[in-house]
């Protein structure tokens, strides 16, 4: 086991950032019961990018390692980005300049499924 | 002799971690892919909003509780490994495939509930993404649950203790996964 390893295994109290983890899962929960759709956005998938953060950071030791290995994971994301871009107008659009979608087929709600 | 997952280091990493991160990006795409998919279709289809509502949020909190707890053990298990202890090693390997146990078990009866109710995977396109992306996650936890349980029997006797971090890696990903599925599926109602 590399020596960086083992330094940031005994320097990092993972209690403490469990505690903090646990205690944003409750704001993340709470949050979205306001009903306001801002407040929904920050709390539940604002607070998601903070958990994961935390966990890459404090139990993989994501910062410890080399750079390259975290450009790896970064490139990865990107990849996302580059294939919601190319997607997205298509599927979250029902027209467009030159075209329009044939059938636009909405969704009853689950309810009526009883 | 020291396996050359240990020893080796031509790129700075250890070939073993570095191999744990290359299935890690691999499974950005395969994740990412999927719940990039399902944003898309989330926010062209605001009516899913009311197949969403029918997502039990406590159960789904309380799975979050458990991996988030499990991932707490998994480096716990890590830094016992680090001071050369296995056997507290693999008792927190246990205790972590304990958190496994429950967050399967949890899904089962969530599953049970909403099949029962009419919900399945046929229902609609939400609950087509639903099903899948669980379920693939489900997946991850199983396999990874099983190849803990392996790690923790060779580091219970104080060899290859390096694949105790290796394991907590992929498990630590496993649980930002649902760190990201959670609000998708259960909160954007």
């Amino acid at each position: 086991m590399s020596q960086h390893a083992e330094h940031a295994a005994h320097e990092i109290n993972y209690v403490r950032v469990w505690v903090i983890l646990l205690c944003l899962l409750v704001v993340s929960i709470l949050g979205p019961m306001l009903g306001i759709k801002l407040v929904t956005l920050i709390t539940a998938f604002g607070i998601a990018i903070i958990k994961a953060y935390l966990v890459a950071k404090n139990f993989m030791h994501l910062n410890i390692e080399p750079r390259y290995a975290v450009y790896l994971l970064v490139t990865m994301l990107v990849f996302m980005l580059l294939f919601f871009a190319g997607s997205a107008p298509d599927i979250m659009k029902h027209e467009g300049t030159h075209w329009i979608k044939p059938v636009v087929h909405v969704e009853a709600p689950a309810a009526a499924h009883h | 002799m020291r396996p050359i997952a240990t020893t080796r280091a031509a790129a700075g990493i250890p070939t073993g971690r570095l191999a744990v991160w290359w299935v890690v990006a691999s499974e950005i795409v395969i994740f990412g892919g999927l719940l990039v998919s399902y944003i898309m279709h989330r926010i062209a289809n605001p009516d899913w909003g009311y197949q969403a509502a029918y997502t039990n949020v406590w159960l789904g909190g309380f799975n979050t509780f458990v991996l988030l707890t499990s991932s707490l053990s998994a480096v716990l298990g890590h830094k016992a490994a680090v001071a050369g202890d296995g056997p507290r090693a693999a008792k927190m390997l246990y205790a972590t495939c304990l958190g496994a146990v429950t967050f399967i078990a949890v899904k089962a009866f969530e599953w049970t509930a909403e099949i029962t109710h009419g919900y399945t995977i046929t229902s609609s396109t939400f609950w087509s993404f639903y099903y899948t992306a669980a379920g693939l996650h489900a997946l991850h936890v199983i396999a990874g649950a099983v190849i803990m349980l392996f790690v923790a029997a060779t580091a219970k006797r104080n060899l290859e203790l390096h694949r105790v971090e290796l394991i907590g890696i992929y498990w630590h990903f496993v649980d930002i996964v649902w760190i990201f599925l959670f609000p998708l599926l259960y909160i954007a109602k």
